[in-house]
């Protein structure tokens, strides 16, 4: 449609959005009434063929808000309260659990962090691959078994046809980490949904997986939602940064602008746990306390108790999220003066 | 391969020293054979003169190894009661007792597995009490008791039941069945009440694994996910469980042999013990044990088919 006085903003064309996510809020009731609010009003965005990094410590929400896209929150007790997830312009929220299947390993595929359990044991490489492909593309089994070697190969496995005989014991954690990556891009997915791919895995093999995941985003036009607590790695692959913190997004900014013109002292603190080889440290920096749980948070921002900036208002009032020059957010009292509040 | 040979060794160890063990058994238990066949007014001569010929004047370890070896060769000597070689004897008691045994572990599978798998899907606070109270209640029900109800409920208004005695299977199948339907139930309901919940627990802890995630990220649908790799998994844990089952049931069928008067292997043992025909006693032992160990020697070989992490190491 050649219409473009529709475009409100001409910066952001609407139709190159892949997946947006508004307002999404998953909260676990974890007894005696307690409400665990793992994510709390997130809202972003992924472009065609982009590759977005969520980063935040352990327990900050970020693989709940990435199995929320997936609808995979396991209920009871968790739940998708409110919000909107949209996948080219339709609500995944809405689907039926029998039209989510279809998209699940077609149009979002997914791989985890933990190689190592993540294959079924008692089934072999091969029947893992082509149970996904029989499903999405009604491949008859010779034909699904075929298209699995080829994918076997795509992602590094010289002998193939030999793989798929095989059963997940008898590969190493970067091998088992490739075959999931053949599992989830076997279908073409639109979105692949990367939750920390490379933490558990030796660090010469991490390079290898993660150009891999970039090889095959480049070959199929993917984008990537990679999840993430290694800032190295995010340096590496990522367009744009999101960061987490207590289930809110706390900053986000195109990935030289986090690096060079950081704003949040959360992220601030985060990129000093980088060890770097020119400064001369006794210790390695880390971030003393730990994410307050998702049941105690407190009414003013989440970091607060940790901040080395805190101020009164910060324990008192929520911040904002404020909007700087290229689409850079930063959810933080200290800079209340500047940008423009976006809530 | 090395580990189904290893396997057959350890079947035949275990069986050397099931062997061992019943035998001495026998050694230390009080009364006499002899006097209890030659009755009180016997004098010394007789009782020598038959000891003789039995060969209990043997040294122990003679008798020992002139009964492994018969054994082995299916030679289990000859009852002192029934003056029969108790091999005869137990081919003729045995197909009552394989089919109770066999019908009780159909029915408890049948029923076990689905009501685990139907109970591990709808887990929640109320039926895990519901379910639970039956698995109480199914432990505290004494077979014998259990049988005495079947047979007043069921036996005495359905005249399919025949509630004493056995009809071969060649004869009458429907005949085999009333006779055996009943008696089955008796073993199987307190075992199906039991293990059930062993079902729904194997399940219900492969579905908190990783790889239950990835299978549903893949886009398969619950139902395969249940059905396929949930329950292939759950197997294994529920194999150990089918192989304790068996042993139960075997024990099992001696008691509800008595209150059905089925003339089976447990009504024998139980006449024999009381009579002090060692042979026969000894055979029987012998005949449940191997019976037992067998079992669980087909369910190891079975973990290697279910499961590749065995067979290839």
């Amino acid at each position: 449609m050649e219409s473009p006085q529709l475009h409100l903003e001409p910066s952001k064309s609407t139709n190159d959005l892949l997946l947006e996510v508004k307002g999404l809020k998953t909260y676990f009731h974890i007894g005696k009434g307690k409400i665990a609010k793992a994510v709390d009003n997130v809202s972003f965005a992924i472009k065609k063929g982009e590759t977005v990094a969520l980063v935040g410590e352990s327990g900050s929400g970020k693989s709940i808000t990435s199995l929320s896209i997936m609808r995979l929150i396991p209920s009871p007790p968790g739940e998708i309260v409110e919000g909107s997830i949209s996948l080219e312009g339709r609500d995944l929220l809405t689907l039926s659990e029998d039209d989510m299947t279809k998209v699940r390993g077609n149009e979002i595929g997914m791989i985890f962090q933990e190689p190592m359990t993540s294959l079924d044991p008692v089934f072999t490489i091969g029947n893992q691959i082509v149970e996904s492909l029989m499903k999405h593309q009604k491949m008859k089994k010779k034909e699904a078994y075929e298209k699995a070697v080829d994918l076997l190969k795509i992602v590094g496995f010289a002998r193939a046809e030999k793989i798929i005989k095989e059963y997940p014991h008898q590969l190493s954690g970067g091998m088992r980490q490739r075959v999931m990556i053949a599992i989830a891009m076997s279908n073409n997915p639109k979105l692949l949904i990367a939750d920390e791919p490379t933490t558990a895995l030796d660090v010469t093999v991490q390079a290898q997986i993660l150009n891999l995941m970039i090889d095959m985003k480049e070959q199929f036009g993917s984008s990537i939602l990679l999840i993430t607590h290694d800032m190295g790695v995010v340096a590496e692959t990522a367009d744009r940064v999101l960061v987490m913190y207590g289930g809110q997004i706390v900053e986000e900014a195109p990935v030289r602008d986090l690096f060079l013109k950081t704003k949040h002292p959360y992220t601030t603190a985060l990129l000093r746990t980088i060890p770097n080889i020119d400064v001369d440290l006794k210790r390695l920096e880390s971030i003393p306390g730990n994410v307050p749980p998702a049941h105690l948070f407190p009414k003013g921002c989440r970091f607060a108790a940790r901040c080395t900036h805190a101020m009164t208002k910060c324990q008192e009032e929520m911040p904002q999220l404020i909007e700087f020059e290229n689409n850079h957010k930063v959810r933080c009292h200290l800079y209340a003066s500047e940008g423009g509040a976006i809530e | 391969m090395a580990y189904i040979i290893r396997r057959i060794i350890l079947f035949v160890v275990t069986m050397a020293i099931v062997s061992f063990i019943t035998f001495a058994v026998f050694q230390i238990l009080p009364g006499d054979p002899i006097r209890t066949m030659l009755g009180t007014e016997a004098d010394e001569v007789q009782v020598e003169t038959l000891r003789k010929e039995l060969g209990l004047d043997q040294p122990l370890y003679v008798q020992y190894f002139d009964w492994a070896k018969g054994l082995v060769t299916g030679d289990l000597g000859e009852s002192i009661r029934f003056s029969m070689p108790v091999k005869e004897l137990l081919m003729d008691r045995l197909p009552v007792t394989i089919s109770l045994a066999v019908i009780t572990l159909l029915i408890v599978i049948i029923v076990a597995i689905p009501l685990g798998i139907f109970v591990a899907k709808r887990q929640n606070k109320m039926s895990d009490v519901v379910f639970s109270s039956i698995t109480q209640v199914g432990m505290a029900i004494p077979s014998f008791w259990l049988g005495m109800l079947l047979i007043l409920y069921l036996g005495m208004n359905f005249s399919f039941f025949s509630i004493s005695g056995y009809v071969p299977w060649t004869e009458s199948i429907a005949g085999a069945l009333g006779a055996i339907l009943l008696p089955a139930l008796t073993i199987a309901i307190p075992q199906i009440a039991v293990k059930f919940r062993y079902v729904r627990n194997a399940i219900l802890e492969q579905l908190r694994l990783d790889y239950v995630r990835t299978i549903r990220s893949k886009g398969i649908t619950e139902k395969f996910v249940m059905y396929k790799h949930v329950l292939r998994n759950s197997m294994i844990p529920i194999l150990t469980i089918f192989g304790l089952i068996t042993a139960e049931v075997v024990a099992g069928t001696i008691i509800v042999e008595q209150v059905f008067a089925l003339p089976g292997i447990g009504q024998l043992l139980i006449t024999s013990i009381g009579y002090r025909d060692f042979p026969l006693v000894q055979g029987i032992v012998m005949y449940i044990t191997f019976a037992v160990v067998f079992i669980n020697f087909l369910v190891d070989i079975l973990y290697s088919v279910l499961d590749p992490r065995i067979r290839l190491n």
